[in-house]
């Protein structure tokens, strides 16, 4: 159902019934392996490239999930997936491989929320009983498409992010044990004029910034209602910039419970400067993370507001600007919503 | 251009540059400078030692030398490039260990790795330069430019 402007709530409550989450070696040594199901030693896992590579981790992610929920794939209706290679093709070959029917969806590292609202929205008007929603990404194929060679020796600003190797995917149904969806927030795409991509973050910050003063607007609620509000990868210039927007805006949010999937993902001594990034890192960290976190019932509810900057490397090089978005998707554990 | 740049964006757009940049983390580009001066120097002190060491040993003169020297400094950084060394290197040395010849080795060969997985024709062959072509395209016609200066000051400049 409509509300507001750009948010719909989902009066059935969807739910999430199981996760599945894959990570590459240098996420194993990050700050939360645990929110792992699978992690590889090889950054290559036995590919010849690193495109397969993501591939694979997709389909790993994807039959994790369904083992998890116990769900054969022939009951799963929609597959909703996208990642940041050009036209998606891991993502194509896992849907090919997997076989169920497949909707591709593009918000570069917004992906992940953007599917999972949608997998809500279809579940909530009864289109379909279970839907897998996914995002992945690869360091190195990313790094190979959007900057240099993976060996390339070019000195990165602090400003720049690091792109995570590894994929999420979650099941949503139309009830079941697991926390619900409650309510997701659809972004506008901003143009701030910012051209630099090695300055991600302080780009996608005012995209967070807006769908998070848009969902309380929309919902009528304040920050208070929530116990984290969760940023997909600004990364620490990009968390710092939306958190003082959203102060000047006058949206109370507690620093406390500001958290950014791009800095909780690694460690502090990793070589990532302003954090990570990455179509996976919202996807790993929230499904892996902070949703489990939700079903321990350390969390009742928290908004996850994934950030992705649309510009590809023909926009940069012919100096456009980078268009950012921002898709938020409210979770709450079963019984703590109103 | 940084002005005329401006002038095209809006009021807002240009609040939110502002707002942005007082947050953003600023390149220490004196601790930048100082590193790239160390490493940078150590590189051409290797490269110093491998020459001196060819006149020395192999009856190189100081001009012929060179060659030797240079394809030395480049296989090193190949080994370097291919064990995943020389990226960690250039993120701590920056222009230090990008302007040597060593650099160049690094762009020329990273490249190759990278889209081996492309094939060798339209992959390696075809993307090889694709960031060294433009120091080979610029480095020859200023080299051209600088030439003719050169000619037309000696030839009818009476040097």
């Amino acid at each position: 159902m409509l509300k507001g402007h750009q948010s719909w709530i989902f009066e059935n409550r969807p739910s999430i019934l199981s996760t599945g989450t894959v990570g590459g070696p240098f996420e194993a040594k990050g700050k939360i392996p645990e929110a792992f199901d699978i992690l590889h030693e090889d950054m290559w896992i036995n590919q010849d490239s690193w495109e397969k590579a993501q591939q694979k981790m997709l389909e790993e992610a994807i039959q994790t999930t369904l083992k998890k929920g116990r769900i054969e794939k022939e009951n799963v209706e929609f597959l909703i997936a996208g990642d940041l290679i050009n036209q998606m093709t891991p993502t194509s070959f896992a849907a090919s491989t997997s076989s169920i029917p497949f909707l591709g969806t593009f918000s570069a590292c917004a992906t992940s929320m953007e599917s999972l609202a949608l997998a809500a929205s279809i579940i909530n008007a009864k289109g379909a009983n279970y839907i897998l929603c996914a995002a992945s990404s690869h360091n190195a194929a990313t790094e190979k498409q959007f900057r240099y060679p993976t060996e390339y020796g070019g000195q990165k600003p602090p400003t720049s992010q690091w792109t995570v190797t590894g994929a999420g995917c979650a099941l949503v149904a139309q009830n079941g044990n697991g926390p619900s969806i409650t309510s997701a927030t659809i972004g506008k795409v901003t143009d701030m004029g910012m051209t630099d991509p090695f300055n991600m973050g302080g780009a996608m910050a005012i995209a967070a910034a807006d769908t998070i003063e848009a969902h309380f607007r929309d919902m009528q609620i304040d920050p208070s209602y929530y116990d984290l509000i969760i940023t997909g990868d600004l990364g620490h210039v990009g968390r710092e910039v939306s958190l003082d927007l959203l102060h000047d805006r006058n949206i109370p949010i507690d620093a406390d419970k500001y958290v950014d999937c791009g800095i909780a993902i690694y460690r502090e001594d990793q070589p990532v400067l302003a954090g990570g990034s990455g179509a996976a890192c919202s996807a790993i960290v929230t499904y892996g993370h902070f949703l489990q976190e939700v079903m321990k019932g350390n969390l009742k509810r928290i908004l996850v507001a994934a950030t992705g900057s649309l510009h590809s490397t023909l926009s940069i090089q012919q100096k456009d600007p980078i268009p950012c978005i921002a898709h938020a998707v409210s979770i709450e554990a079963r019984g703590e919503h109103i | 251009m940084g002005d005329k740049k401006k002038q095209k964006l809006q009021p807002n757009q240009q609040r939110y540059q502002a707002f942005q940049q007082k947050r953003e983390i600023k390149r220490p580009i004196f601790k930048n400078c100082i590193k790239a001066f160390l490493i940078g120097g150590l590189i051409c002190l290797i490269g110093q030692l491998i020459s001196t060491f060819y006149i020395y040993q192999f009856n190189f003169t100081e001009k012929t030398a060179g060659n030797p020297t240079v394809a030395t400094l480049i296989f090193i950084t190949m080994l370097l490039t291919g064990f995943g060394i020389y990226d960690r290197i250039a993120q701590f040395a920056g222009a230090g260990s990008a302007v040597p010849v060593t650099g160049f080795g690094n762009a020329v060969i990273s490249s190759a790795i990278e889209y081996r997985s492309e094939g060798f024709i339209l992959g390696v062959g075809s993307n090889m330069l694709k960031l060294a072509g433009p120091v080979i395209v610029y480095g020859v016609f200023s080299a051209f430019i600088v030439a003719i200066i050169k000619t037309i000051l000696t030839q009818w400049g009476g040097f």
